[in-house]
């Protein structure tokens, strides 16, 4: 088995939950096998991080380099390359940031690739077993792959649960004169801030979420009557912002806001893992969707199959009746 | 501004309701609604509105057979200046790295100074653009939400977690994954279709493109679907049942006991 790496995000010297979760997947894929952190970063924030990880892997690789400061993809792409044994199976989190490095890393280091794993079955000689999710979740698939000569594999975030038991025992390791060139033809310029809009959704008790199903601009209004109604604010996915229907400061998601409401009611959304990963807490959600094999109604407490353009002008004049 | 657009003809999710076959190892294609990958549509429409501004063409390209003729036409219809068709028995059973090398063969064919493709399809892996991109030693960016061209270089915005924006400068040539919502992609009508109903579309093959036949089809997969299954995902949602006015009934008590009626 070669050895196992995971690639530790992290902002303002703390790490991301993505940190704890690989080393669950990691154990998966090797339960015996020691994984090592791969930390990249410069100064004292960098070395708060490698000391955290420290205590989780079994060690833990430091890259340090003014380069590295903000971690642009195309830049730890050539460290790793350089720093890493080619045969190596790396675990990064497929978010922003996995999607940005993880198959281009895979290329560069002769190995496979696979995205968005959201379970592990195990190795069987040098071949692993994987669950993955097709057509926007509506279809599970197992996909087997060679890892014999290394690989890269991006696991989706918060299907494992974070290793808090702190037992790894690791030294860092200060690996940054390993690193190479780092001269890119992609720079790093600023990151824009999300413009805030006129609700704050995140605050927000009662979200009334709106989704695709809607199907025609007209037909937002019906879902400001029913939330009004409810007393809640209006939340929705992404293609609803896609298509400029509502503003972006309304959309909940990875790419968009995390919201920690009481009761979510999605409406007509499918609920990708995009979506569902921006809500927190412990939200009472009903789903209501036409579609049965919507994702959405697998994290739904309650469910309703039904065209919302229907449903929604007489759930809204039954409330309003109350 | 030369553009190479490469786009993929995939079931239409927000038109079908996914089915797996008896045998578990694909899913229910009859009556299934094919259309051209939502991402594409997004790269196209940007390729389009740069060349615009710039000068230059939009060449569409994709990895498919027949079929996949439709919809190299719909984004042609949109505006785009050439089609390309990438067809063999060999490419069958590619993974993303085979689908990669095949587009390869393409981009070297050409003389692009810009490569897109949609940030994810229907397998829903986002890989091809990144794997593209490093094979033919071009810098990469993902989840791009906006373009801005320069002289020799472009300024690229990524979608960040958060609604948050990361801006690059990145140098010509290089492959961009581009996101939905980047812009409003044009409507096409059946007299757009029409027009170019007849134009010619080019068929390339592993020979053609000078692709190495071991690294591609599926034998060269190292990454390979087993089987399609339905997760045992526990209780799932409590579906309510019974007339519209009896489940609208139930909703409200829960609504009601969770703090969701103010």
């Amino acid at each position: 088995m070669a050895d196992v790496y995971a690639y530790i995000k992290h902002a303002d010297g703390v790490a991301e939950d993505s940190a704890l979760e690989l080393i669950v997947a990691a154990k998966k894929i090797a339960p015996d096998a020691p994984v090592t952190a791969v930390v990249t970063g410069t100064g004292a924030d960098l070395d708060k991080v490698c000391n955290e990880m420290a205590a989780t892997y079994n060690a833990v690789w430091k890259i340090d380099n003014a380069a590295l400061a903000y971690p642009n993809a195309e830049v730890i792409r050539k460290a790793l390359v350089n720093i890493l044994p080619g045969d190596s199976v790396v675990l990064l989190p497929h978010d922003t940031f996995g999607m940005d490095l993880g198959p281009g890393l895979s290329i560069k280091m002769d190995s496979t690739f696979v995205a968005d794993i959201v379970d592990i079955e195990g190795v069987d000689g040098g071949t692993l077993k994987v669950v993955r999710q097709e057509f926007s979740g509506m279809a599970s698939a197992h996909v087997t792959c060679d890892i014999s000569s290394g690989a890269v594999l991006n696991v989706r975030p918060g299907v494992n649960q974070p290793d808090e038991s702190k037992t790894g025992g690791g030294a860092v390791e200060d690996k940054s004169g390993d690193a190479g060139d780092l001269s890119t033809k992609r720079t790093f310029l600023e990151v824009v801030e999300a413009e805030a809009g006129d609700v704050d959704i995140t605050k927000s008790e009662v979200l009334v979420s709106v989704g695709r199903g809607i199907e025609d601009e007209d037909n937002v209004e019906m879902v400001f009557d029913l939330a009004k109604a409810m007393g809640a604010d209006v939340s929705c996915s992404r293609p609803i912002v896609d298509a400029k229907w509502l503003e972006k400061s309304r959309q909940v998601g990875t790419s968009g806001q995390t919201v920690k409401p009481k009761v979510y009611l999605a409406l007509g959304i499918s609920g990708s893992f995009q979506h569902l990963g921006g809500i927190k807490g412990n939200a009472f959600i009903v789903a209501v969707n036409k579609n049965l094999k919507a994702p959405i109604f697998q994290v739904a407490d309650v469910g309703v199959e039904a065209d919302i353009l229907e449903f929604i002008p007489e759930l809204t004049e039954a409330i309003e009746g109350l | 501004m030369e553009i190479l657009v490469c786009v993929k003809r995939v079931p239409d999710t927000s038109e079908n309701e996914i089915e797996i076959n008896s045998d578990g190892n694909d899913i229910e294609r009859d009556d299934l609604v094919y259309s051209v990958n939502e991402w594409d549509n997004y790269a196209v429409e940007e390729a389009i509105q740069i060349v615009d501004k710039v000068g230059g063409s939009v060449t569409v390209v994709t990895v498919g057979d027949d079929e996949s003729e439709e919809v190299l036409r719909r984004e042609m219809a949109m505006g785009a200046d050439n089609g390309l068709l990438l067809t063999d028995d060999a490419f069958e059973g590619s993974d993303g790295k085979g689908i990669a090398t095949i587009l390869k063969g393409a981009v070297e064919k050409g003389n692009y100074d810009l490569i897109f493709t949609g940030a994810q399809a229907d397998e829903g892996a986002a890989q091809v653009g990144g794997m593209l991109a490093a094979m033919l030693d071009y810098p990469y960016a993902s989840l791009v939400s906006l373009i801005e061209p320069g002289d020799g270089k472009l300024k690229v915005g990524r979608e960040i977690e958060g609604g948050n924006q990361e801006m690059n400068e990145i140098e010509l040539p290089c492959v961009l994954s581009i996101q939905t919502g980047i812009n409003e992609p044009r409507y096409v009508g059946i007299r757009g279709i029409r027009k170019v109903a007849s134009v010619e579309i080019p068929e390339l093959g592993a020979g053609d493109l000078g692709v190495d036949a071991g690294a591609i089809g599926a034998d060269a997969a190292k990454v390979k679907r087993v089987d399609y299954f339905v997760p045992d995902l526990g209780e799932g949602a409590e579906m309510l049942e019974g007339s519209t006015e009896e489940i609208i009934e139930k909703l409200i008590e829960y609504l009601k006991a969770k703090g969701g009626l103010k």
